[in-house]
């Protein structure tokens, strides 16, 4: 049997993008393998890991619980769209970068992606406020703590007004 | 991981979603935010051949408050709810829950019908939902019912809706009193996981610091949520002593039939119901104290 190509079109990274799926292709599988977008990660594939989270209408969903045709028209922004305008690492990724919130990788455009859902609800976000915002998310490598202080890294430059 | 192939329809409003679930019968299942579905899709514990998609009925996205009741349709996110000051104003359980439930991002996409007609025998809001005695409305091609929470939740992951129905609404009963205090506790593997056990409690007191009603539930621990209407009733009227709820939990945890599995035995289980239930009491209680009016 040869399975109906949906045409969706969605918003990403503020630019309109459109290609053509199967109703049981995920939204990660989508952005990676039909729009190329391949920072967002495929880990677990059932709502465990947090690797694939991306904004949807700019709340932090996962992209593996999610088929693309559900959100078609809808706007998405994933680790790509989280960069300065001329490519350069956004605040958040500098402030990962400055503390060492990585090290494999594999965990880091999800761990972004739920961070960003907290700092754009506040840039005050407690100690707590932190390790909630990003309990969805595993990391296998930091033991967390890098993780933490990045965020707080970023909340504290974006109070000081970085952009 | 992958899903199997399927054939998708959006529904634009609850008739059309209703003639499709008739057209298809048990072939279809109905898709709102898809966090329990998919996962189950992905693993290939079930492969629906059609998925009805009901996420986009606007008619299904609203909530109304009466005088004796919040009334939220199916596909409100629990995002919305768990940010609603009016909706956990009026129902205040609903708000000691929503910690528990998941992770933000599941809590973003996921909806309270979607979590109520999956009923999993460890999510928080069956739990809710049957600890309230809330009412479900189901719409269907023949008709519409309403479906008490109790005959509701029928075991895991089953409930009474048949396969050509789709729940449209929940009912969930606000208690007037001026006292009403409530707890929700719960332990898992880890924050946010499955819970081995999750307890609900909601006590109202008099003026005079009597409990004029009660209500309370264990999830996690069976097939469905377990309420005690009958142990509840016999402490109306009662000063709620310590030694009133220890005894309540001691009878409610052993009236449990537990289950075991990988993760905890059927003894481990009730001996948390008892002691999550006593503590929960107790929480909800001192709450409504500190509101009886002296």
């Amino acid at each position: 049997m040869s399975e109906l190509r949906h045409t969706i079109t969605l918003a990403v990274n503020g630019r309109s993008r459109t290609g053509a799926a199967t109703a049981r292709t995920t939204l990660v599988d989508f952005l990676r393998d039909e729009l190329r977008l391949t920072g967002t990660h495929v880990g677990c594939e059932h709502g465990i890991c947090g690797a694939c989270s991306v904004m949807l209408d700019g709340a932090p969903v996962r992209s593996c619980l999610v088929f693309a045709v559900q959100v078609d028209g809808q706007s998405v922004t994933t680790v790509e769209g989280l960069c300065r305008d001329d490519g350069a690492p956004g605040v958040l990724q500098d402030s990962f970068c400055e503390t060492h919130g990585l090290q494999c990788g594999y965990c880091t455009p999800g761990m972004l992606i739920a961070a960003q859902g907290l700092l754009q609800s506040g840039t005050a976000p407690t100690e707590a406020d932190i390790r909630e915002a990003i309990s969805g998310n595993l990391c296998r490598c930091t033991g967390y703590q890098q993780i933490v202080d990045a965020v707080q890294l970023a909340a504290r430059r974006l109070r000081e007004g970085e952009r | 991981m992958k899903a199997a192939a399927f054939e998708y329809f959006r529904a634009v409003g609850v008739d059309e979603a209703c003639a499709l679930l008739d057209r298809h019968g048990t072939d279809a299942r109905v898709i709102a935010g898809g966090q329990s579905l998919v996962p189950m899709m992905a693993m290939r514990l079930i492969r629906p051949t059609v998925l009805v998609d009901i996420h986009r009925v606007d008619a299904l996205r609203t909530r109304a408050m009466t005088h004796d009741a919040v009334a939220i349709r199916a596909c409100v996110r629990q995002c919305e709810i768990e940010r609603d000051a009016e909706v956990l104003a009026r129902v205040p359980l609903l708000g000691k829950a929503f910690p528990w439930i998941g992770h933000q991002q599941t809590r973003n996409r996921g909806t309270i019908g979607g979590s109520l007609a999956h009923a999993d025998p460890s999510a928080e809001l069956p739990l809710v939902a049957a600890t309230l005695g809330a009412r479900l409305h189901a719409r269907s091609a023949g008709g519409e019912r309403t479906i008490d929470a109790a005959r509701f939740f029928t075991g895991p992951m089953s409930t009474a809706l048949t396969a050509t129905e789709c729940l449209a609404e929940v009912r969930l009963p606000v208690w007037p009193e001026h006292a009403v205090g409530t707890a929700f506790d719960e332990v898992a593997m880890r924050k946010g996981d499955f819970a081995l056990v999750a307890v609900a409690a909601q006590v109202a007191l008099d003026d005079a610091g009597r409990c004029t009603r009660l209500a309370f539930g264990v999830g996690g621990a069976a097939g469905s949520p377990a309420v005690f209407p009958a142990l509840a009733g016999r402490l109306s009227g009662s000063d709620l002593t310590d030694h009133d709820i220890t005894d309540a939990a001691n009878e409610a945890s052993r009236a449990l039939d537990p289950m075991t599995d990988l993760h905890a035995t059927a003894d481990y289980r009730r001996h948390l119901a008892r002691g999550l239930l006593a503590r929960a009491l107790v929480a909800a209680r001192d709450e409504a104290r500190a509101k009886v009016r002296r």
